[in-house]
């Protein structure tokens, strides 16, 4: 939280050029009023934190349409972080968007933003609290196309299509690529809602991506119903349950 | 016929309206269509058996089909003075030249096998073909009084296809970032909002030349053009374009709107649309090609542009005019052709 007299530090994030000049005039006009600097600019959802990773930020000025990693996705890697920074909306007009943000309480400018409407945005985010990860996720109408690994203050993007599988462990959830493995801290429920194209659960503890299954074997010691998913890649075998055992047929 | 809501057709005693356009393709289909039915219907009464059936449809179609065929010919070439005629001159007019052209069948064709067991006089054929025509006449009638409030409801379909309000508070959200920086690029690009706005707000029930509908395109991309930068390029192949084709209105810029929409802005580097205006074979030939960089995000809004200038393509052109689209390649293409005419059909 920004203690009052503080420069507040600011990002500006959207994909077009005229409307970050139009927000760079704009904070020019509230600079008198509100003390700020702006510290970069960024056209995606990717050099967002880009810049979050290198920089102080106290608040993004963020654009909800755009291109790869939309403002969105963003805002839900964001709001993982430590101490993250504030979030402002910008968006021209999504009639689903702005009656999820409605609906829990997010705020947003619309565009064209008035100085007058932007000042007192950046005004409460002195005083208010942070968007909450579980507002983000329930006003999302799609999946992310990333997962967010926090190390060291750091937000490292694992793109969704890389993941091999995932497992949950006491309070992390294991994301398994051909690489390496990651700590995220999720719960395995809510990645299976939502990526429930993408994954399918062969054990109480385990979603293996659809695409990484390379076959079936019989296991039967380690595994109760006898069945053991082979990944793809890696070559390393999970147990299926028996609850999952359908799984086995419907993939063979 | 009332698809062509027009000041014209309203002043011409309504016979244009109720009489159908008999060389129009919808219209020839549909009566060839109605007319097999009813020799099957007859058939099906004068056979003994059901194995005697396909004969008598036989003797049927012998009589029926070259009728069909000379009657449709003649009343399209005839159309224009029919329709000067008003509704009920030209039902009587119709109704001779049947008769006429029954009588000729009927006296100078080799004797038909038609006659052989069950003899049908010359009264009897001529109130069947008379009986044939009511129906048909009754038909589409009907339809296009059923077509009438549609017409009406075209104009606001084609409000509905009308511009994302996305793109509205976008262009003037760029506008107001022009303004202090850079003034006469402003004032442009007011102006283009302008004319864009003009044209959505007309009447737009009756054709519109293709040029107009071009030049309306390219203002909207030069709008687009300002908020996109350098990720939007276009290329125009206009040169073999008919500019006095006839076209319903806001036909290109909703589709070029999808194609910035989906195809350009959803890419970091943007992308080409490409749009070919040509005329083929007396077919006028608009192509659009834009990427398709998939994820199937926002499929909703496309489904619904397109699905309105289908409608209106129906409404206006019927079974003449076609609109397919298709995705290869990583490229998203939509092709309309629809007939090259320079006037409003009657």
């Amino acid at each position: 939280m920004l203690v009052e007299k503080d420069v507040a530090r600011i990002l500006i994030a959207d994909d077009e050029a005229p409307a970050r000049a139009r927000l760079r005039d704009l904070l020019d006009e509230c600079r008198e009023s509100f003390p700020l600097a702006i510290v970069d600019e960024a056209r995606n959802g990717r050099e967002v934190l880009d810049v979050l990773n290198r920089e102080k930020v106290d608040i993004v000025l963020l654009d909800i349409r755009m291109p790869e990693i939309d403002g969105m996705e963003a805002a839900r890697h964001i709001a993982g972080m430590e101490n993250p920074p504030a979030i402002i909306f910008t968006t021209a007009f999504d009639s689903y968007a702005l009656k999820a943000f409605e609906v829990n309480a997010i705020d947003y400018l619309l565009k064209p933003i008035r100085a007058e409407r932007l000042l007192g945005a950046l005004s409460k985010t002195r005083a208010g609290p942070r968007v909450t990860r579980e507002a983000l996720e329930a006003a999302a109408n799609q999946p992310r196309r990333h997962l967010s690994v926090h190390e060291r203050g750091k937000i490292i993007l694992v793109p969704l299509a890389d993941i091999l599988y995932l497992r949950a462990e006491l309070k992390y959830v294991t994301v398994r690529t051909a690489q390496r493995e990651h700590l995220v801290e999720e719960s395995l429920t809510h990645l299976e809602e939502e990526f429930a194209d993408v994954f399918v659960r062969v054990h109480r503890n385990c979603l293996v991506a659809r695409t990484a299954i390379a076959g079936f074997e019989r296991n039967a010691e380690e595994s109760e119903s006898g069945w053991a998913v082979i990944i793809k890649g890696t070559g390393e075998k999970l147990p299926v349950s028996r609850r999952q055992h359908h799984v086995v047929k419907q993939f063979r | 016929m009332a698809k062509w809501g027009t000041v014209a057709s309203i002043n011409q005693t309504g016979a244009a309206i109720r009489l159908p356009n008999f060389c129009n393709l919808g219209v020839m289909l549909r009566s060839l269509l109605a007319v097999n039915v009813l020799l099957v219907a007859g058939a099906m009464i004068r056979a003994p058996s059901i194995e005697g059936l396909w004969y008598e449809f036989l003797l049927f179609a012998a009589l029926g089909e070259p009728l069909l065929i000379l009657s449709l010919v003649a009343l399209c070439i005839a159309r224009p003075w029919l329709h000067a005629m008003g509704y009920l001159g030209a039902i009587a007019l119709l109704a001779l030249f049947e008769l006429g052209v029954t009588w000729v069948f009927f006296h100078f064709t080799p004797d038909l096998a038609l006659f052989e067991h069950h003899p049908m006089s010359y009264s009897q054929v001529a109130f069947l073909v008379l009986f044939v025509t009511a129906v048909l006449l009754a038909y589409f009638d009907l339809r296009a009084r059923a077509l009438a409030p549609a017409i009406a409801e075209a104009r606001i379909q084609a409000l509905q296809a009308r511009i994302r309000p996305h793109f509205l508070y976008n262009s003037i959200n760029a506008v107001l970032s022009l303004i202090r920086s850079e003034p006469r690029r402003a004032e442009r690009a007011l102006e283009d909002l302008a004319d864009l706005f003009r044209v959505l707000m007309a009447d737009n029930r009756t054709l519109a030349p293709v040029s107009k509908e071009v030049e309306l395109a390219k203002q909207y991309l030069a709008l687009e053009s300002l908020r996109l930068g350098e990720r939007l390029r276009v290329t125009w192949r206009t040169e073999t374009m008919p500019g006095d084709a006839l076209v319903p209105p806001l036909i290109l810029q909703p589709l070029v709107e999808n194609a910035v929409y989906h195809g350009i802005e959803p890419s970091e580097a943007g992308g080409e649309i490409e749009i070919d205006v040509a005329l083929h074979a007396k077919q006028l030939v608009m192509e659009l090609k834009n990427p398709f960089p998939g994820g199937g995000r926002h499929s909703s809004g496309n489904r619904m542009a397109i699905v309105n200038i289908r409608e209106r393509l129906q409404l206006h052109f019927d079974a003449e005019a076609s609109m397919r689209s298709e995705v290869k390649d990583g490229t998203y293409k939509v092709t309309i052709r629809l007939p090259y005419i320079t006037e409003a059909p009657a």
